[in-house]
């Protein structure tokens, strides 16, 4: 029992190292409430001044002529049409385009072809879309829309549309390449084995046993289009307001160019005019969007975890 | 994710001493009338091969981890149950059962390794030297330190053979001749000879019994009292796996070693003490025999040992 | 009898060889090879398009592009105040949101017990990854241009604003990418720590981290090239659009007016005149070589250190 006091003290550990693990562990702490604050200050200032706005304006101006917030009307459907067909248009450009991408990466292309290309998309996705609203105006516009439509006034709905569908290829393409890759390749031996060529393996078994991957793909390449704003603000050329279209070669607004047009004049908007706090009443609409979006496309994501 | 490390069984300070003393004369007893069991002989050939080793290393042997009744829950599964066992200095146990039966669990108990995985629990008493391992003051860094392992799959860090086996002692603020130190440590591992030449290539550029080896170093470089080893050979060759049984042989001289071993013969082979646990019906892992090895080998009192050692189950 | 043997052979061997051409096979994969190159030739056209037009007012103009302020006259504009824009912008960025979203990792993959809270701010950050940049910008007005006009710091639309909304919107990115290289660390690394007595800093600091660096040093730089190319945060968090001239002092630069490389390319594009076209290519070269650099610098650690355990 004498030799068990010192050894006692010893099992004790260090004060000095005890202290030292405590701090360490506060300041891990602290940077993970500081990350958790934040994003309650984003919703929270979002839902403040969204509530401010809905609050200040009669509703019956969120369903007026148009989207004029300067002049008091603030037609909710305008923002949403234009938002739904650049979004539409996009996808119509890039789900077909980046899913045949994905099979040819998954499924065709050699490991060397493969090294190559991938880097490339991913260059490509590091573009910032700045760079994309300004070719889609001054490319995209001219020599696709014009072609296609002769009427049209160089701004449009569709050419942002594109814009943002190449935008957002590299996103489906990598996601679904991914879910087809997770694929187990004991699926594909037995569709050879029983004789079935390459189409139909790809189509018929690889593509259908990553399903959720692929749809959470396009679920998350939506809502990546619905929050583009740069493209939009560049090529859709409604800065100040717009009315109603539902016709992609019109010029339009979607809900992100109109908070960029907004926030371009912002010298003009400043304080509480309900023009300045419609802004926040627009943010939040998005966030409540891409929100459920991504909620949806993680439950997609996280299934296609489960399954292998 | 983890847990915090911290004592996950706190017992109130008083109660100990008497429930230890209980259990402890309960101890002396069961061991007494193992004794007496054995020599009121119901085979009295096996007896005699049985004692003769057991009778010495008892006498001079004394218990360095004794567990007391010990139960641990994987949340609310209890994977072994009131386990009573001692491990004795210089000597080698082996833990032996079938799959399943929480011979790792066990181990991994007795450094409090599996304080780091989340939502469990121990009961009972784990004694180091008589002091209670998960005693809330003790920090279970402190015992590690004292008390090593070694693991199934051999799993050197990604850095030089050198900075595995002086990371330990680096750690514990190593004052002197580390070079020495790592000299020492791989020559007692056995493996000096192979990697002298070759100190900064990196430890898994190893073969898997190389690797092993240095991950034996590597824990003999802190200095530990006790080595925990759970199948360390599982993954090697049979020539790797010899080596590491000499190893061990060798090894107990300075150190306390509890290896759990899925092979008969290695158990027969390189251990004084051997466990035999099993599952019982809740699927909770129980002690059915322990006690010298050649009493278990040649002489199970139990019907389940004896089909188990001579591998009809298992 | 050795008559249908032989036809027997004759039709399996028949079978056997590849038939003569698999129309649908072959039109399947020349679509998929279509548009993968589809998608290439876009990015040939967009740099080829922005090189014609930016190089000759790169060659023109020479160094001047780069040392001049903006200007409403195209002649003289160039884009200095936006290469301090970005790389204080930047350096903001890697200052502010790197120290703190790599700790946060490593706190939410080695230290947080795993409870409902935990799961809860993980998702929370994913969720927040997710949130379009323009959002980010809303905070950015709403904070720290608020916060730092009531602190008497000018009218608040100045380049901390702006870093602070940056350094928020690529945090939860910082988080995601450190996390999964902390988690990509095989716990047999952490076993092997603990079990010779290691506490559970040590472990992290010289076992966890070292293995873990490449991953997180990839999603940091994939975070920094996003950062140099957003331009509708700056744009809400008071970056100015058109020209102004700035002071020399330290004041001007940090409470001052401020821009970016992409805002400039932002404001020129919006210009009727056709001078600014030009000019603007020009802007974007410039912009698309510091972007494909970092981009590029990402993709390379990746794949140099993609250790398979
Ligand atoms: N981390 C854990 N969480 C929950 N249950 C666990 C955990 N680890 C082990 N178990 C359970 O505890 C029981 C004992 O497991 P343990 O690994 O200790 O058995 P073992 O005897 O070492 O088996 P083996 O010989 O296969 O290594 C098993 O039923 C196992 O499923
Ligand atoms: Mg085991």
């Amino acid at each position: 029992m004498t030799a068990a006091a010192p050894l006692d003290s010893r099992l004790r550990g260090t004060r000095a190292r005890r202290r030292n693990e405590r701090s360490v562990k506060a300041v891990l702490l602290f940077a993970a409430v500081l990350t958790v604050a934040i994003s309650i200050g984003i919703v929270s200032s979002l839902i403040f001044e969204a509530f401010e706005f809905v609050r200040s304006v009669d509703l019956g101006r969120l369903f007026s002529a148009g989207w004029f917030p300067r002049r008091g009307l603030f037609d909710l459907p305008t923002v949403l049409a234009g938002t739904l067909i650049v979004t539409a248009v996009a996808m119509l450009l890039a789900a077909p385009i980046g899913l045949a991408s994905a099979v040819y990466l998954a499924e065709y292309a050699s490991p060397r072809a493969r090294s190559i290309i991938k880097p490339v998309l991913e260059i490509l996705a590091g573009i910032p879309s700045v760079v994309l609203g300004f070719f889609a105006l001054t490319w995209i516009s001219p020599n696709i829309v014009r072609t296609l439509f002769t009427e049209s006034t160089g701004f449009s709905l569709l050419a942002a549309g594109l814009g943002v569908g190449i935008l957002t290829i590299p996103l489906v393409a990598s996601i679904s390449e991914d879910a087809m890759r997770a694929v187990p390749n004991s699926l594909r031996e037995a569709s050879y084995g029983l004789g079935a060529r390459r189409v139909t393996t790809s189509l018929r078994v690889v593509a259908p046993a990553a399903i959720s991957g692929i749809v959470a793909a396009l679920i998350l390449a939506i809502s990546r289009a619905v929050g583009e704003t740069m493209v939009v603000a560049i090529a859709a050329g409604a800065s100040g307001g717009s009315l109603f279209t539902a016709d992609p070669r019109d010029p339009g607004q979607t809900l992100t160019a109109a908070m960029a047009s907004l926030a371009t004049g912002s010298d003009n908007v400043t304080g509480n005019s309900s023009a300045f706090l419609s802004l926040f009443f627009l943010g939040f609409v998005l966030f409540l969007l891409t929100l459920g979006l991504n909620l949806i496309g993680d439950v997609f994501v996280r299934r296609t975890r489960q399954v292998y | 994710m983890v847990t915090d490390a911290d004592p996950q069984f706190d017992p109130p300070e008083d109660s100990t001493t008497d429930a230890a003393a209980g259990e402890l004369v309960n101890q002396t007893l069961t061991a007494a009338e193992l004794a007496q069991d054995q020599s009121s002989g119901r085979s009295p050939v096996g007896l005699h091969v049985a004692r003769a080793p057991e009778a010495g290393a008892n006498a001079e042997a004394p218990s360095i981890v004794r567990l007391e009744g010990v139960s641990f829950y994987y949340g609310s599964f209890r994977a072994v149950k009131d386990i009573s066992i001692d491990v004795r200095a210089h000597q080698i146990t082996a833990l032996i059962g079938p799959s399943g039966c929480g011979k790792s669990t066990l181990l991994r108990t007795i450094n409090r390794m599996n304080d780091l995985i989340p939502g469990t629990r121990v009961e009972g008493r784990i004694r180091y030297h008589e002091e209670d391992l998960y005693a809330p003051y003790v920090d279970p860094v402190e015992v590690r330190r004292r008390i090593g392992m070694v693991f199934q799959k051999a799993n050197p860090f990604p850095k030089s053979i050198y900075d595995n086996v002086a990371f330990g002692p680096r750690l514990n603020g190593f004052k002197g001749d580390l070079d020495g130190l790592v000299e020492s440590s791989l020559e007692r591992a056995a493996l000096w000879g192979d990697v002298k030449d070759k100190l900064k290539t990196s430890g898994l550029s190893l073969s898997g019994g190389q690797q092993q080896r240095l991950c034996i170093a590597r824990a003999i470089a802190t200095e530990p009292e006790v080595i925990l080893m759970d199948e360390p050979c599982s993954a090697l060759d049979p020539r790797s796996t010899l080596q590491i049984e000499e190893l061990m042989a060798e090894l107990k001289e300075k150190y306390t070693i509890v290896i759990v071993t899925h092979n008969m013969q290695q158990a027969a082979r390189a251990s004084d003490r051997t466990v035999f646990m099993n599952m019982a019906e809740d699927r909770a892992g129980y002690v059915v025999e322990a006690g010298p090895t050649v009493g278990i080998f040649t002489d199970p009192r139990n019907q389940m040992t004896e089909d188990y050692v001579s591998g009809r189950f298992g | 009898m050795s008559n249908s043997q032989a036809i027997t052979v004759g039709v399996v061997q028949g079978s056997l060889r590849r038939r003569r051409v698999d129309v649908a096979g072959t039109v399947f994969a020349a679509a998929l090879l279509l548009s993968l190159l589809f998608t290439l030739a876009v990015l040939a056209i967009l740099v080829g398009d922005q090189m014609t037009r930016g190089l000759p007012v790169l060659a023109e103009r020479g160094t001047d592009f780069f040392s001049a302020s903006l200007s409403s006259r195209p002649a003289q504009a160039g884009i200095a105040q936006g290469l301090i824009g970005t790389a204080m912008l930047t350096a903001m960025v890697a200052l502010l949101a790197f120290p703190i979203g790599i700790l946060t990792a490593i706190y939410l993959e080695e230290y947080a017990p795993n409870t409902g809270l935990t799961r809860f701010i993980a998702i929370n950050i994913r969720n927040l990854a997710g949130v379009p940049s323009v959002v980010y910008g809303l905070l950015g007005l709403a904070v720290f241009v608020a916060l730092f006009r009531a602190l008497g710091v000018g009218t608040g639309r100045n380049i901390l604003s702006g870093g602070l909304t940056l350094a928020v919107l690529v945090l939860p990115l910082v988080i995601i990418t450190s996390a999964e290289a902390i988690r990509a660390v095989p716990n047999t690394i952490r076993e092997a720590g603990y079990g010779i007595g290691a506490s559970r800093w040590q472990v992290v600091r010289q076992l966890v981290l070292p293995s873990a660096v490449p991953g997180i040093l990839t999603g940091t730089v994939l975070a920094l090239a996003r950062a140099l190319g957003e331009t509708a945060p700056l744009i809400l968090a008071g970056a100015v659009l058109g020209s102004f001239s700035t002071g020399g002092s330290l004041g001007d630069l940090f409470g001052g007016p401020y821009t970016a490389l992409p805002v400039i390319v932002y404001d020129w594009a919006r210009k009727p005149q056709e001078e600014f076209r030009a000019l603007t290519s020009a802007a974007i070269l410039v912009l698309l070589a510091v972007t494909i650099i970092a981009n590029g610098f990402a993709i390379f650690l990746r794949n140099r250190y993609d250790r398979r355990w």
